[in-house]
């Protein structure tokens, strides 16, 4: 289906990262937000304040991030496509509501504007140390997606690919951006809204009598029901059955989990997006994401003018983890070089699939600025002695 | 005229309830099922089509609730159902939303979520049940917890001041307080009845027997006991000051309508400002458009209940 026009800002403009992500989101059908501020996340939802009530949509700001990461719930299975939008210690506090969106299947997406932690930690300087957090951050398991953009006109895109992945895999979505990301100013350009593709709630078709509301379809992904129809729908962060009536035991656990897991890791190479670039013949392959995949192009343009050749691997979408690539890259290639603004995150999945078949470097940074390119420089040309 | 002859009464009750989930898992003598069997006589009483009702808990015995009640229901995180009851009810105004919970969850965990619920005056209907302990985890002390009473976590009595809870309410800014006590079935079901019809958020406090982790560790003897006791010790006294409402073991424990105010909804005031700075810009807010929903495009309005 095509976006709603009313919601599509159509033309050109001259905006930061948060501003996209709130066009994005509009562009999407999203006409519910709760949020707290924080910074640097807050333009979005300042935007988002000023932009929902001409468009028939709702923001509301709650009294902290636990009540405004569960009335995006709330309101989800009220039928609204909806957004939270946090940076790092708002984040830490939502993870209780990433779990019961993961376990009730609610579809919704959470932008985690990135600074540097732990705790209040740099609150005004970018960090990527949030993506083990994103992927594993909340008890028990489960499956998420996750989203890096590098300019904001991805995150303009890429809020809208996060909300169609949430409705597709009734799974809680996240947009991972920075502060630089968040904060940078460039071109964005918003097409017309018969462009932009955009997915509609997964409704069932079947009656009340027949329908069982997590019954999973053949991708693993039940549909849902509208409330308010007689559906009599029991949604419960307990372990539950078919019907959603809590039970208690471990084959149920089992049953439940599998699939909560699978879902995304059986449909993994259909979410997976990542770009590639002269990878044929490389001896080092560069993997990034986010802001450091555009300060690592100045690290690769020093290093191919000392002979090297070196590949890029840019991750889009960053969970599920494109595993299967590395590990075909890594028969092929000498090394691997992972810069990101944290101790080393990423870097971990990248050594995990490379399974020794190639060596692995991390290019750690603690977060409060980008990297010195030179020293992604050095750390290819000594990759590939 | 032979048994198979008579004409069984319906149930009311039997109707609104997941009768599949029977048996409940509550104790003999706990108080809960004695207020769900009131609610659902509230809303029949109400008239307020089921569909249009959805319930939703938060962690605890009373946070099982939702599971039993024949409508759209929400097993939610503990102290979290009003902010979840918040989204929902802002996405889906024309439906009728309780907040059924404990005192645990929604004055201990939840009662910054309370107190912001009550300032903003969502229109929320929230039920509190007040056993005076935690009880799905063993008998914890919590805030309702008189200072005196022996719990796990105190064993050598408490000593913290406990919660007015009405009080509370009100100086949040709810709409309509009531406490009855689950001996008082007439009044509470009309309590409840008068709490689904009026605007904003309501809150009920209903004092209930937890035999089993409270009453038998604090005297109180088996939940019947603990029913005479409600019965000799609460005083109904409307519209009486909420400051003097503070329940202390022993004394008279206040009973009756004790606030019913009018005062602008969230969405009245969202409506009314954005409407008074947009003009024509703003289009009246009245819920999430139901474009999307395949039911409300194929005109299969109400499904039959």
């Amino acid at each position: 289906m095509k976006a709603d026009p009313a919601g599509v800002l159509t033309g050109a403009h001259f905006i930061d990262g948060d501003h996209a992500c709130c066009e994005g989101a509009l562009a999407a059908g999203c006409r519910f937000s709760a949020g707290y501020p924080i910074t640097p996340s807050t333009e979005v939802v300042e935007r988002i304040a000023a932009r929902f009530p001409h468009v028939g949509g709702m923001f509301i700001q709650m009294e902290d991030e636990l009540a405004a990461s569960i009335a995006i719930l709330g309101a989800a299975w009220g039928g609204a496509k909806v957004l939270t939008v946090t940076s790092g210690p708002g984040f830490s506090l939502m993870m209780e509501h990433i779990g019961f969106a993961a376990m009730t299947e609610t579809p919704c997406v959470f932008v985690d504007v990135q600074r540097a932690g732990p705790s209040t930690g740099l609150p005004t300087l970018p960090a990527q140390a949030d993506m083990m957090q994103v992927r594993w951050g909340s008890h028990g398991d489960y499956g998420i997606i996750a989203l890096s953009p590098n300019s904001p006109q991805e995150c303009f895109n890429l809020t809208i690919e996060a909300f169609n992945l949430a409705e597709t895999y009734r799974v809680p979505t996240f947009l991972m951006m920075d502060e630089s990301v968040g904060h940078m100013t460039e071109r964005v350009v918003i097409p017309a809204a018969d462009e932009i593709e955009v997915v509609p709630r997964r409704y069932t078709s079947k009656p009340s009598g027949e329908y069982l509301p997590y019954e999973p379809e053949e991708d693993l992904v039940p549909a849902m029901v509208p409330v308010g129809r007689g559906y009599n729908v029991h949604v419960t962060g307990l372990t539950h059955d078919e019907r959603g009536y809590p039970v208690m035991n471990a084959a149920a656990q089992d049953r439940l989990i599998r699939r909560l897991v699978d879902k995304i890791r059986k449909n993994a190479r259909r979410i997976a997006r990542y770009e590639e670039s002269r990878i044929e013949g490389a001896d080092v392959v560069v993997v990034s994401y986010g802001i450091t995949s555009r300060v690592a192009m100045e690290g690769i343009r020093l290093a191919r003018e000392n002979g090297i050749k070196v590949g890029i691997l840019r991750l889009v979408v960053v969970w599920p983890f494109p595993g299967w690539r590395i590990a075909e890259l890594s028969g092929q290639i000498k090394a691997f070089v992972v810069p990101e603004l944290n101790m080393g995150q990423m870097v971990l999945e990248v050594e995990r699939y490379a399974a020794g078949r190639a060596k692995t470097h991390c290019v750690p940074h603690a977060g409060g600025t980008v990297h010195d390119p030179k020293e992604i420089a050095t750390v290819i040309e000594e990759a590939v002695k | 005229m032979s048994m198979a002859e008579m004409e069984v009464p319906r149930n009311v009750v039997e109707e609104y309830l997941c009768m599949d989930r029977m048996p409940h898992m509550w104790c003999s003598g706990c108080g809960i099922g004695t207020t769900v069997n009131c609610f659902v006589r509230a809303i029949e009483r109400s008239k307020i089509p089921r569909n249009k009702i959805a319930v939703v808990s938060g962690i605890g015995c009373t946070g099982r609730v939702a599971g039993y009640i024949a409508t759209d229901s929400f097993h939610t995180t503990h102290g979290r159902a009003i902010p979840f009851a918040t989204g929902l009810k802002l996405a889906r105004p024309e439906m009728t939303v309780i907040v059924y919970s404990g005192d645990g969850d929604l004055i201990a965990i939840g009662g910054n979520h309370l107190i912001h619920g009550a300032r903003r005056n969502i229109d929320l209907k929230i039920i509190c049940i007040n056993n005076f302990t935690y009880a799905m985890t063993g008998g914890q002390a919590g805030p309702t917890t008189p200072p005196g009473s022996i719990s796990t976590t105190a064993p050598y009595g408490g000593f913290e001041q406990e919660f007015n809870l009405p009080y509370l309410a009100e100086s949040s800014g709810a709409v309509y307080v009531a406490r009855w006590t689950s001996f008082h079935v007439t009044q509470l079901t009309r309590a409840m009845a008068e709490c689904l019809k009026k605007k904003g958020m309501t809150f009920l406090e209903i004092i209930t027997p937890c035999p089993t982790l409270y009453g038998r560790r604090n005297r109180q003897g088996t939940g019947v006991d603990t029913m005479k006791m409600y019965r000799e010790m609460s005083v109904v006294k409307h519209g009486a000051d909420t400051k003097e409402a503070a329940i202390v073991p022993g004394k008279e424990i206040l009973v009756g309508r004790f606030v019913d105010i009018d005062r602008p909804t969230f969405l009245d005031g969202y409506n009314k400002q954005m409407k008074s700075r947009l003009g024509e810009r703003f289009p009246e807010y009245r819920g999430i458009s139901e474009e999307s929903d395949p039911l409300e495009q194929h005109g299969e309005n109400e499904i039959e209940q």
